[in-house]
């Protein structure tokens, strides 16, 4: 398979970004899903995707790591092109090993948290360390208890993932993305499973991980997360961009008028 | 002192006015009808047990037959040969059958539906009969006059292989529904978080996909291999030697049919009995992670039991008292 890429020479030049999105473009059927998204995120900041149910959220976090493929524009990210090969000015799609390699270094979180249900806490974390990434054992579970005792769930290495509260699996699951050792983390609505009481000490480590430098697309519809967290903040609806910027101006002073009617219903 | 006890002790001594000691229910019912169940049961085997027209000397003797034990020995191999082939098999067309190349999921599909659609007496017969469909097999390419090797069909076949052919076949058909029912049940965002990880393909379907379908993979095919190991009576028809037609070779020489047809159904008991352990276990470990404990094996269980008797206190039923605040 191959598509046309978007002439477009400035491309080589973007570095100080680790993720670029050029005018994406998906659809699935005849629903046109995202329609010439573009994007920029530069290296250690937290980008926050809004929107209503529908407009687009997942699908876009889902190109990033090419759980979707894409029918236009391009991804890169730190420096190398999501998903396919280019060759003049058609990209072929890759194979599905390098795939997998390029998806090492992006991590993803989930909604619903999907942890191996038949390992526990710790073996969740060192399965892709050692099988994939080709740690040694030993060192695997260092690191692994490590990261656990940084979500604080250190004495949670041995149970399985339904012997855990919501929260606690959620948690597992970042120290599971964290474990191969990602140059950006996308999560997608991480909390909006969780019982209330449960979403602070997921957004806790989030918070944390972002003052430690790492770059992170997050879909969320904590607005107060944002506001703290966040250098850039996106609306999006239909597929489109509709605003993007600074949290403050954002939440304070949206330009449109799609974003003020969504901004007052999630209040 | 197993938590039981600590809960009686703590409980069962110091009663105040707020306890309730619930009684069970009397059922006499029960009792009644377990009675004449048994004494139907005690009737049933004596009638046998004094039935002159049995030879109880004879069962005895040729429990141990070295033909019938030769029979027992090529029962379990065609067993065992059959179930793991099968089993292959059966993984391969249920992920032809789940692919999305639309020639690979309806060849699949015609081969469960034909296999599945006809008898398999008929089908072990068929195999049986190949030698004269096809009196050579050859290898060569196809549609021209290029033969690089070919041989004797019966030659190549004999009853054993047409056998092994025909249950192999046949079962790959069942099983491989039973594979494919065990991967869809598997949530698709296990695959999602396995390729978010930079996991292949193949080494999520082994390491992450593979191992949840076993749990509800495992509890059917137990049964199917105890079908099979049945099944495989059915190969006297083509003359295979196993324990079933040894036992019916043996009886046309001695005329005590009965005798060992009882034979026979007693290794066959004996036999399925033995297959449900390994069942068992490989049940406890792929159930790891589904329920918040495990239960005990019977080994832990006896360990356990022995362990109170020991103490002189057996471990009181749970509802015989409890107590209710
Ligand atoms: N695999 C798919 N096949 C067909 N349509 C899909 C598929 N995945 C998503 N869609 C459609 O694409 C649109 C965007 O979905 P997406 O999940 O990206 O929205 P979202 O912004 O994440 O919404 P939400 O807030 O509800 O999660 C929806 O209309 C959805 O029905
Ligand atoms: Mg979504």
């Amino acid at each position: 398979m191959s598509i046309t890429l978007p002439v477009d020479p400035s491309t080589t030049t973007s570095h100080r970004s680790l993720v670029e999105i050029r005018r994406v473009r998906k659809s699935f059927g005849a629903h046109q899903v995202l329609r010439d998204v573009s994007l920029a995120v530069p290296a250690g900041t937290v980008t926050v995707l809004l929107g209503p149910s529908g407009s687009g959220k997942s699908t876009l976090l889902r190109c990033i790591n090419h759980l979707e493929t894409i029918d236009g524009g391009r991804i890169i990210v730190d420096g190398e092109l999501i998903g396919y090969r280019q060759s003049g000015h058609n990209a072929h799609e890759m194979t599905p090993r390098q795939i997998a390699r390029q998806r090492r270094g992006i991590g993803m979180v989930f909604q619903r948290f999907n942890l191996f249900p038949h390992m526990t806490a710790l073996e969740n974390i060192i399965e892709a360390p050692i099988g994939i990434a080709g740690l040694p054992r030993a060192q695997a579970r260092t690191r692994a208890k490590q990261l656990l005792d940084r979500v604080g769930l250190a004495d949670f290495a041995a149970h399985y993932p339904a012997q855990l509260s919501g929260g606690q699996q959620q948690r597992v699951a970042i120290a599971r993305a964290l474990a191969m050792d990602p140059k950006l983390m996308l999560f997608d609505e991480p909390t909006s499973a969780l019982d209330p009481e449960l979403v602070g000490d997921v957004l806790d480590v989030m918070r944390e991980l972002a003052k430690e430098g790492m770059t992170m697309i997050v879909v969320t519809h904590e607005i107060g997360f944002a506001r703290g967290v966040a250098d850039q903040v996106v609306f999006m609806d239909g597929g489109v961009v509709v605003e993007s910027g600074r949290p403050e101006h954002v939440f304070d002073d949206p330009q449109r008028q799609r974003t003020r009617n969504f901004l007052e219903s999630v209040r | 002192m197993t938590a039981l006890e600590q809960t009686r002790s703590e409980f069962g001594t110091e009663a105040t006015d707020d306890d309730v000691v619930a009684i069970p229910l009397r059922r006499p019912w029960r009792w009644i009808g377990a009675a004449l169940v048994l004494l139907l049961a005690a009737a049933f085997l004596y009638s046998v047990l004094t039935n002159p027209n049995i030879d109880f000397a004879a069962i005895g003797q040729f429990l141990f037959d070295q033909r019938i034990l030769e029979g027992v020995g090529l029962t379990l191999l065609i067993t065992l040969i059959s179930m793991v082939v099968s089993t292959v098999l059966a993984v391969v067309v249920a992920a032809m059958r789940l692919s999305s190349n639309p020639v690979l999921s309806t060849v699949a599909w015609f081969y469960v539906w034909a296999f599945r659609g006809t008898p398999l007496l008929v089908q072990i017969v068929l195999w049986g009969y190949l030698g004269r469909l096809y009196e050579k097999l050859s290898l060569g390419i196809p549609f021209t006059d290029v033969v690089f090797w070919h041989i004797d069909t019966n030659q190549l076949i004999s009853a054993f292989v047409a056998g092994l052919l025909a249950l192999t076949l046949n079962q790959a058909a069942y099983s491989s529904e039973i594979v494919r029912a065990g991967m869809l049940s598997v949530d698709e965002g296990q695959r999602e978080a396995a390729y978010s990880l930079g996991m292949s393909p193949l080494y999520t379907f082994r390491r992450v996909l593979l191992p949840q379908a076993m749990r509800v993979i495992i509890p059917p095919m137990g049964n199917e291999t105890i079908s099979m190991l049945k099944n495989t009576s059915l190969l006297s028809v083509i003359a295979v030697l196993e324990i079933y037609t040894q036992a019916t070779v043996i009886s046309s020489q001695n005329l005590k049919q009965v005798e060992l047809l009882i034979v026979a159904s007693l290794w066959y008991l004996l036999m399925t009995s033995v297959l449900s352990i390994p069942q068992y276990y490989l049940e406890r470990r792929y159930g790891r992670g589904t329920s918040r404990a495990l239960p005990p094996t019977p080994l832990q269980r006896m360990r356990r039991a022995f362990a109170s008797r020991r103490h002189g206190v057996a471990p009181a039923p749970e509802t015989k008292a409890v107590s209710v605040i």
